[in-house]
Parts: C-alpha cells; sequence; structure tokens
C-alpha cells in the first residue's frame, strides 16, 4: 500500500452521484476515495472509470453540498474495505458499517474487502441440513437449508416486513444443542418507520443479542444503498469463517438496491437493456447472492433470505426475474391469499426451493417429510385446477371427487398455510397429514402404502364409515 | 510480441493505444498482473480488449502484451475427472495434483506414413480408453516413438517428418483456438438416437448422436435437474459440463455427487468421464463468453478421438447476457432486448459445432450438444430462445404449470418437438419394440385429445363428458402420470433403459386398448379409474426396477384380468 494522496482542485463536474476528476493521481479502477469538504464529514466515493487524463467517482453519498474548488479527495490506494471484529452481534450500523446505536466502533480486529472473493466451486461444500423458520409454508412445503438463498417475493402493501421479523425471530437451528446461529438483517432503502419498527422488534423479543442490523434508509443516497449489502455480508462472512456461526442473512428491499442500480447505470450513461435496468444486473445481482454458502473445512454457512417486492405485481419484471434465475428458489406471497386473511399469504405453487431435498429426510429432519411434502404440492395444483373449473362451470357441474378437492383447497390455506404463532417442523407435518385425511386413497399416488397406513388410513377408514351411514 | 499501453478501462473492457501490430482474436496479458484477455476490436492505432479477470486497481499507462498466438486452450489427457475454469485453467488443482507420469500405449511404429489427426498411441486403463492425436494440422512419417509403459507428462512421444522436412514433437498436450472448429474428414448423418434414460425423450422426443437440443424453460422449472440428469444417464462416452454463469452451489453438487454415481453402462464412476467447466455467475463476465467456445473445443478434441460425446450447457441465456453486457460496453448499437444484432450468429455457430462426424483419424465420433435456455419470465418469443430454435433440431420446453404441481421433467409434451425422431424406428425395432412408431404417435394423439378435452370441460363440466371421452381423459393422466413423469432423485427411476421403457409403454397402451373395450362392454368410465391396479400401474416406474424386469410381465397379466374381469361384470349386469 502507498501512502496517502490528496488532490484539490481537480474537479471538473458534479453530475449527480458523479463527481469528475482531471486525472493527476495513479489511481486504479475500483479504488476507494475520500471526499473532503468543508460543509459535512468525509463522503465515501469509489472510482468508477479511467481515462487517460479524467477519471469518474461515485460519490457513495448525498453530493448536495459538494463544490467544484473547495473538495479535497483522498485516494486510499485500494478498493473499499470494512473492519470487522467480535462483538457485530447486538448492534445496529449505517448502510456503510458505522454504529447509529451511540455504541463505541467495533474492534478491527480484520479488514476485509466489501466485495467477498468469488468462491471457486471446488471449495464449496454442499448446503445441507435445515433452517427452522417457524413458518409452514416454508418448513414443511420449501425448507431452507443452510448455504442457501432463498428470495420472498412480494408486492406493495403485503406484510412481507412482518414476515421477515417474524422469520428473525423466530428462526433456529433444529438439532439438539447446536449454538452458534446468528441474524444479520439488512434493510436497504427502507423507511424511517419500517426501520425502527424491526429494530423495536427485535430488541423487545430479545433476538437482538444474536443479531447484527444494517439499516439504510429511503432517505440516504441511492449509490450508499449499493455498498449496504456488500458491508452487511462481509460482516456476515466474518460471523461464519472467524466466529464458526450459521448465519442468515435477511435482506429487505432488493427493489430498492435495484432502483438505485438503474439510477447510478442511467447516470452513467450506460446502454440500458429491458426497462432501463443496467445490461450487468445478473452479475450485479449474483455478486451479492452467490456470496452465500458453506465453504470447505469450514464450520459455520452464510444463508440468504433476500426479501424484494415486484413491481405491479409482475412476476416477470427484470428483477424478479433475474433474482429467480440466480437464487436457489423463490417463495411468492399472494394478494388473493391475503384478502382472505391467510397469514403468512404464501402461495405455494409458484413457490420452490431447489435444495429442499438436499436438508430435508431422514437424516435432518423426518423420514417422511418429502414424500408428504410432494403429496400435498400434487394435489393443491390438482385442486386449484378444479377451483378453475368450479369458476366456470358452477359446483353443480363438478364430480364428487371435484368437490372434495375444493374443500382440500380450503382446507390447506386456512390450516395449513395460515398459522397464527410459530410452529415447530413437527406442527407443521401434522398439519399436513391432517389436511390429506379426507382425499380418497386412490388419489395418494405420490405416498407410498406404508405412508398411507400410518398417517392416513386409521382415521379414514373410520369416516369412509360416518359418509355411508350418512 | 507487440504492445499498448491502457488509455480506457471500465468494467471488463479496456481500451488501448498499440505501438505495434495485434490481431483480432489475439490472447493479450493486461496490466501489472498479466491478466489474461482477448483483442475484440481494432482501429487505426486503438485496440478494444475484453480482460477474462477482475480489472480492479487497472488504470491507463499500464501495458497491454500480445501473445502473438490466438486465443487457446491446452487440450490432453489431464482433462477427464477434472473441473476447469472458463479458460479451461484447473480449479481443483490444489486438492488434486497432476500424476506424475501416464501410462502409453504407442499405436504406430517407426517409419509409418500418418495422415493428419490420426492416433499414434493411447492410454490404457479402465475407463474411457483415450487417444494421441497428431494435430489436426500435421501430417508426416513417424521418426521416432515412444516405447510401450509410463511417460513423463513433459515426455516427447513422437516425432513425426512432415511432408516439407520439418520434425514435428508430438506430446501428450496439443493447443487449440476455441473460435475455430477443429476439422474432420466429413460430416455423418444423424441417424442413431442418444439414449438419455428418460422416458419422455427417448420414447417422445428422441435426440440424435451429433444432434442439438434445446431446453428452454423459466426459473423453478427444472433446466438444471434436467441436465444434470442427463450427464448422469445418457449413453455418451464422454460428458463436458459447462455451468456458465449459474449458481456456485450446483457446480459444488456437481462436483460431490458424480463421483458417487456409476455410470449405468460401465460400472465406473461417472466423474471419470466429465470434463467440468465452470463459470460461475459471480466469476469474470468476460470469461463466461469464452467458457462456450473452450466447452465446445474440449469436445470436439474428444470426438476426434472416435469418442461419442455429450455437451451441456446451463445456460446459453448467461452466456448471450455475457455478450450483450460487452457488446454495451463497446457502445454498440442494440439490437432486439438489447441484445447485439450479431446474437444470431453467434449461436448458429455454437450449435453448428455439434455433428456425428468421421474423424481425420478415420473414426467415428460425435458431439452433441444439449443447451438450457432462461428466457426472461418464462417467454420463449425472447431473442436468445427464437435464434436458438432456428439452429437445434430437438426443443425440449419446459412447462411452468407443471413444475408448480412438482411434475418433472416438466417438459411440455405438446410444446416439443424432436426433428430427428422419422429416423429412429428401425433402431428401436432392433431393441425388441417394433411399433416404436404408432405408439410414439397414439401417445401424442391421446395428449392431444386431452389437452382439447380438457378445454371443452371447461365449459360443459367434466360429467358432462361422453363416457368414451372420459375414459380418454383417464388414459391421458395415465400416460402423464405412471410414464412422463420420472423423478431423478429416485434410485429406481432415476434411468430407464430402452427394454423398460418399452415394457412400461406396453403395459399403458394394453390399458388404452383395454379400456376401450370395456367400456365397449358397458363399463362405466368411473369404474375404471376406480380399479386398484390402476394404483400399481401409477407407481411402476417407482415399484419395478431394471433389474426385475419380469415383474412387469406380471403386472399385465394382472392389469389384463382386472380389465377383462371388469368388462365381463358390466357385460353380465346389461
Amino acid at each position: 500500500m502507498r501512502p496517502d494522496l490528496w488532490v484539490q482542485g481537480t474537479a471538473t463536474a458534479i453530475d449527480g452521484p458523479l463527481l469528475y476528476l482531471r486525472r493527476n493521481v495513479e489511481a486504479g479502477l475500483n479504488e476507494a476515495v475520500e471526499i473532503l469538504s468543508d460543509d459535512a464529514p468525509p463522503r465515501l466515493g469509489r472510482v468508477a472509470s479511467l481515462d487517460r487524463d479524467a477519471m469518474v467517482v461515485e460519490v457513495l453519498e448525498s453530493t448536495i453540498g459538494l463544490g467544484l474548488r473547495d473538495i479535497k479527495v483522498r485516494f486510499v490506494g485500494e478498493p473499499l474495505h470494512f473492519s470487522v471484529g467480535p462483538g457485530l452481534l447486538g448492534r445496529v450500523f449505517n448502510g456503510v458499517g458505522e454504529p447509529t446505536d451511540g455504541g463505541p466502533p467495533v474492534p478491527a480486529h480484520k479488514r476485509m474487502r466489501i466485495d467477498g472473493v468469488p468462491i471457486n466451486p471446488t471449495q464449496r461444500d454442499l448446503p445441507r441440513d435445515f433452517i427452522e423458520t417457524g413458518v409452514t409454508a416454508i418448513d414443511l412445503m420449501n425448507s431452507l437449508v443452510r448455504g442457501q438463498k432463498l428470495p420472498l417475493f412480494s408486492s406493495g402493501g403485503m406484510p412481507h416486513d412482518r414476515i421477515a421479523s417474524d422469520i428473525a425471530q423466530n428462526a433456529r437451528l433444529r438439532r439438539a444443542g447446536e449454538q452458534g446461529f446468528a441474524i444479520v438483517f439488512v434493510g436497504i432503502g427502507i423507511s424511517h418507520d419500517a426501520a425502527e419498527t424491526f429494530r423495536q422488534a427485535m430488541q423487545d423479543s430479545g433476538a437482538l443479542a444474536h443479531t447484527a442490523m444494517f439499516l439504510n434508509l429511503a432517505s440516504e443516497s441511492s449509490t450508499q444503498r449499493l455498498l449496504t449489502p456488500r458491508f452487511a455480508l462481509t460482516a456476515a462472512e466474518y460471523l461464519a469463517a472467524q466466529e464458526d456461526r450459521h448465519v442468515l442473512v435477511i435482506m429487505t428491499d432488493m427493489t430498492n438496491y435495484c432502483e438505485a442500480l438503474r439510477e447510478v447505470s442511467a447516470s452513467h450513461g450506460e446502454v440500458p437493456s429491458r426497462k432501463g435496468y443496467p445490461g450487468y444486473m445478473y452479475s450485479d445481482l449474483a455478486s451479492i447472492y452467490e456470496r452465500a454458502g458453506c465453504q470447505r473445512g469450514a464450520k459455520g454457512t452464510v444463508t440468504q433470505l433476500p426479501i424484494l417486492t415486484m413491481p405491479a405485481e409482475d412476476i416477470s419484471h427484470p428483477i424478479p426475474d433475474l433474482t429467480g434465475y440466480i437464487t436457489e428458489g423463490q417463495v411468492v406471497l399472494d394478494r388473493a391469499l391475503d384478502h382472505k386473511g391467510v397469514f403468512p399469504p404464501i402461495n405455494v405453487l409458484p413457490s420452490l426451493s431447489r435444495l429442499m431435498d438436499q436438508g430435508i429426510g431422514k437424516n435432518y429432519s423426518h423420514a417422511d417429510h418429502p414424500a408428504l411434502a410432494n403429496q400435498l404440492f400434487a394435489s393443491y395444483a390438482k385442486a386449484v385446477r378444479v377451483r378453475v373449473l368450479a369458476s366456470v362451470v358452477g359446483r353443480d357441474g363438478l364430480t364428487p371427487l371435484d368437490l372434495n378437492y375444493l374443500d382440500f383447497a380450503d382446507r390447506f390455506e386456512s390450516s395449513l398455510i395460515g398459522q397464527s404463532g410459530r410452529r415447530t417442523l413437527e406442527d407443521s407435518m401434522a398439519a399436513g397429514w391432517a389436511v390429506l385425511q379426507r382425499l380418497p386413497k386412490a388419489e395418494l399416488s405420490r405416498l407410498s402404502d406404508a405412508q398411507i397406513a400410518q398417517y392416513i388410513a386409521p382415521s379414514q377408514t373410520a369416516e369412509v364409515a360416518d359418509q355411508l351411514h350418512a | 510480441m507487440s504492445d499498448a499501453v491502457i488509455r480506457w478501462v471500465g468494467g471488463p473492457v479496456v481500451y488501448a493505444t498499440v505501438t505495434s501490430a495485434f490481431r483480432i482474436g489475439e490472447a493479450i496479458e493486461v496490466g501489472p498482473h498479466r491478466r489474461p484477455g482477448e483483442v475484440i476490436r481494432l482501429k487505426d492505432d486503438e485496440l478494444v480488449g475484453q480482460v477474462y479477470e477482475d480489472t480492479t486497481g487497472m488504470r491507463p499507462g499500464d501495458s497491454v502484451r500480445g501473445t502473438g498466438a490466438a486465443m487457446s486452450v491446452r487440450l490432453g489427457p489431464h482433462l477427464l475427472g477434472h473441473i476447469f475454469d472458463g479458460l479451461l485453467r484447473p480449479l481443483d488443482a490444489g486438492e488434486k495434483p497432476a500424476p506424475a507420469t501416464i501410462a502409453f500405449r504407442p499405436l504406430v511404429r517407426q517409419g509409418d506414413t500418418l495422415t493428419a489427426g490420426a492416433a499414434i498411441g493411447d492410454l490404457p486403463g479402465d475407463g474411457v480408453v483415450q487417444s494421441v492425436l497428431l494435430p489436426p494440422d500435421l501430417a508426416g512419417t513417424v521418426e521416432t516413438i515412444a516405447a510401450a509403459g509410463p511417460q513423463p507428462l513433459d515426455a516427447i512421444l513422437c516425432t513425426v517428418r512432415t511432408a516439407s522436412g520439418d520434425v514435428a514433437d508430438i506430446g501428450f498436450f496439443q493447443t487449440w483456438a476455441i473460435r475455430k472448429a477443429r476439422p474432420v474428414r466429413r460430416r455423418l448423418p444423424a441417424d442413431e438416437p442418444m439414449v438419455t434414460g428418460q422416458r419422455i425423450l427417448d420414447t417422445l422426443f428422441p435426440v440424435s448422436r451429433g444432434g442439438q437440443a434445446a431446453i428452454p424453460g423459466g426459473f423453478g422449472t427444472g433446466k438444471t435437474v434436467l441436465q444434470e440428469t442427463l450427464a448422469k444417464w445418457c449413453d455418451a462416452d464422454v460428458i463436458v459440463y459447462v455451468g456458465c454463469g449459474e449458481r456456485g452451489n450446483e457446480m459444488a453438487e456437481v462436483l460431490r455427487e458424480f463421483p458417487k454415481l456409476a455410470d449405468p453402462r460401465t460400472g465406473r464412476g461417472l466423474m471419470e468421464r466429465t470434463v467440468i467447466i465452470a463459470n460461475t455467475s459471480n466469476m469474470p463476465v468476460a470469461a463466461r463468453e469464452a467458457s462456450i467456445y473452450t466447452a465446445v473445443t474440449v469436445g470436439e478434441y474428444f470426438r476426434d478421438q472416435g469418442l461419442h460425446v455429450a455437451l451441456m450447457a446451463d445456460s446459453t441465456s448467461r452466456w448471450a447476457e455475457a455478450l450483450r453486457e460487452v457488446s454495451g460496453r463497446l457502445g454498440e448499437l442494440p439490437g432486439e432486448a438489447a441484445y447485439p444484432a450479431y446474437l444470431g450468429s453467434r449461436l448458429a455457430e455454437f450449435y453448428e459445432r455439434a455433428a456425428r462426424v468421421r474423424t481425420l483419424g478415420d473414426k467415428d465420433g460425435s458431439l452433441t450438444i444439449i443447451g438450457a435456455v432462461s428466457p426472461p419470465a418464462g417467454d420463449f418469443s425472447e431473442p436468445v430462445t427464437s435464434h436458438t430454435k432456428r439452429y437445434v433440431r430437438c426443443f425440449w420446453g419446459l412447462d411452468r404449470e407443471r413444475a408448480q404441481a412438482r411434475f418433472y421433467p416438466a417438459i411440455h409434451p405438446l410444446q416439443s418437438y424432436s426433428e430427428n425422431a422419422g429416423r429412429f424406428a428401425a433402431w428401436w425395432a432392433a431393441r425388441g419394440n417394433s411399433q416404436w412408431q404408432p405408439h410414439r404417435e397414439k401417445l401424442l394423439s391421446l395428449l392431444e385429445a386431452q389437452a382439447d378435452l380438457e378445454r371443452m370441460a371447461r365449459i360443459v363440466g367434466k360429467d358432462s363428458l361422453p363416457p368414451a371421452q372420459q375414459v380418454t381423459l383417464l388414459c391421458a393422466e395415465l400416460i402423464n402420470e405412471a410414464f412422463l413423469r420420472q423423478s431423478a432423485f429416485s434410485e429406481v427411476d432415476r434411468y430407464c433403459s430402452p427394454q423398460r421403457q418399452t415394457a412400461m409403454l406396453t403395459i399403458i397402451l394394453d390399458f388404452i386398448d383395454q379400456a376401450q373395450a370395456a367400456l365397449e362392454r358397458g363399463a362405466p368410465p368411473q369404474a375404471i379409474a376406480a380399479l386398484d391396479i390402476l394404483r400399481r400401474v401409477q407407481r411402476m416406474g417407482e415399484e419395478i426396477g431394471e433389474d426385475q424386469l419380469e415383474k412387469f410381465t406380471e403386472l399385465r397379466t394382472a392389469l389384463q384380468a382386472a380389465m377383462t374381469a371388469l368388462g365381463k361384470a358390466a357385460s353380465d349386469a346389461a
């Protein structure tokens, strides 16, 4: 590292978040800078592109108040780093890793590059084992596996904040005596109210003790928004690698991140691709999401639960679309379920957890968990098709079997998906077997005969007898 | 060696002022750390290059050095069983060091005259038998040849005197430019299927050896699982699996899982026949663009040894996006959805390298390309899917609705097609099903009828359909549930041999005929649907394995008895 370099009087233009400088120092691409102005504490920035005689600096905070004449720019000589150390948990930080809870700074034991380092695929371990979130639609139907990245697709007006906060409070490892669970909660461009609600909820439930919160508020600059998840993930990686913890990173709301990306890209004058988002949005999102995983030989893991709001509830919008291609599945919230009063309003059909098979079954959750989930999916999919049919021909045009499925769909939504408090996996499975009870045995082709005998048949025989008498 | 000086750098693109001559496609070394790159544009004294690694810290004034050669990779016996990055640099070098020697067996003698691309020897071993070939551009007379036995990696195995009198040294390794197709003697017709072990593909939409297939599907429809399933069970000698801009965890899964699985044909570990090329989504974007060509070049190298190669590319859309990103940085005029206008011709160049061939060394080999496509929002009209459709002969469209019902593989039987299917009837006849062609047509027409009837049932109600049509629906549902659905995670059913496919197909067709017969004798459709034996038929893929084919005969007899009894009961009652 070379000594710090200061330059003054080289600024030629300020345009949105971009600062144009004459290039009279040796600075490299992506290098971090500090911008000093008389009116405010130093602002962070980074070198975005370089020409033979000019360079462009992305200012990561508001440029309001900056002038061309009076600013001084300090070149740090390396990309942005975050100093992390013990005592991250229980703390609240802003979007660039500065404590905002009035506490002392975190001791700097390790300086880590906020962009992380791509993990060599051969150094990855397969994500295995289960994280219990307390939500049936996730635990039973779309299980979250350690080292996975599983986003929540929501849209405006839906209770994703409540789900995020519930999961942050209830999530746990299932294995008896397993220690070292931690949560990194990342608010990206959220309102002041929401940030305060999250902080209060975490504090009241006591979950804050094993949580580090990074809160970037809607009022802060969009360039800073691009850094918040990177600072938070750097902290998560520290907790996983140095403190051997299983870290669950909850990020809300990634849509704000992508909007910031579009804004900054537009100010660079880049050629946009779909809906004005930059062509590299896929790669950029991947550089965040791919930081989830398990490294070989390491005890800790990083799991991600990003939350995004789909603009106009359109799952084909570039933000959810590109996210879905990178993440290992998605959990989709549904407006109709929300209107019916089902909480959490998770529609399991478009939802999916790709790594589910690796994290459930007899070694991790329960031997009959995979078959049960499979049968519930198949039956609910069929029931929803019957519902479409019923909406056209009316109930009278349906066969008795179809009517049975209609009832199944209602029971499935109200008593399996809907829940009032936290459920353990055992509670969720019991609820699952219960909703399958009244379907005829011949319809349960995803269950083995033994499973039917054990979980379905005893009560079904009784019920069929009831129906015959009635 | 030529030199240039960087003038501008942004993302993976550098502009440099040249001081000596460069060529398009030339490999370059950029910056003080000599990061690899390639020249993509030249104008006056300016060069535009893409860099295959992180450009952090690069600055104007840094040097660019030309290597004088086109972007090339090193091919040889070190490839099988290992994982590489997009430029074919090993990723597992730390944990799996290369052996010091390799066993060699000469196939030529001093004085033999060899054509270009001829085999000079092979590598005896238990797995895939690899050959050592002359480069495709070198022919001549053997001057010396190494003896049989272990040879050090850098050994000169053979010296060849060419027509012009030069002497060339041949070792285990050769280099080849990735963007240039390796030459062959001639192309052969695609009249033999590649068995994939997947019923819906082999029976309904078979792909030929040397053919091209595309798997388009929105996210979550099972592209990657299907690609991996094909890589595991298809009857190729060598698998080249390129993870292009996809998830790191998937690569880890392949790496952990393949060594534990056995090839159903040889019983040896699947990893032994596999080369993995990984450029995950967070690795540098320009190398993603190159990784596809690297993979094809590796595939051609094995094809030239007279092997059957299957190349799985997951996903070509990420590759197209890498093209788009670089094109955007160059400020090129954007075409549809901001892809560059040359997207179509690049795709054609890639898919056209698939072929069944007579190699320069006079052997039969093939390279089959199976490319996954990730259309935004699952919309098959977007540019990558629609351009791909122009160059592939098999289209395996994945359907979101099927995937949501966890019906895998979620290939939509009515949207998919195989232009080669007509050629394989003789092949199936040789494997015990002389009726394959009519059977296939019957399945497809029943599935077509199902789609029509379901539309109708939506209007009039299912109960109002006449009994014959209700039976059609029942049969179509059985085709889906009992035949087309196949779990990639089931140890019994993940692979289905042609013999087992035929046995299962026969039972389904039996059922279709007998249900018709029972109906004619007066049995109500509900009674047919309520038969206990149907559950056995639905689960036969799961319950009857490859080593119990005789059980299909038992099931068939039992089914026949049940249906006859039903028909008899109905006609007696009438």
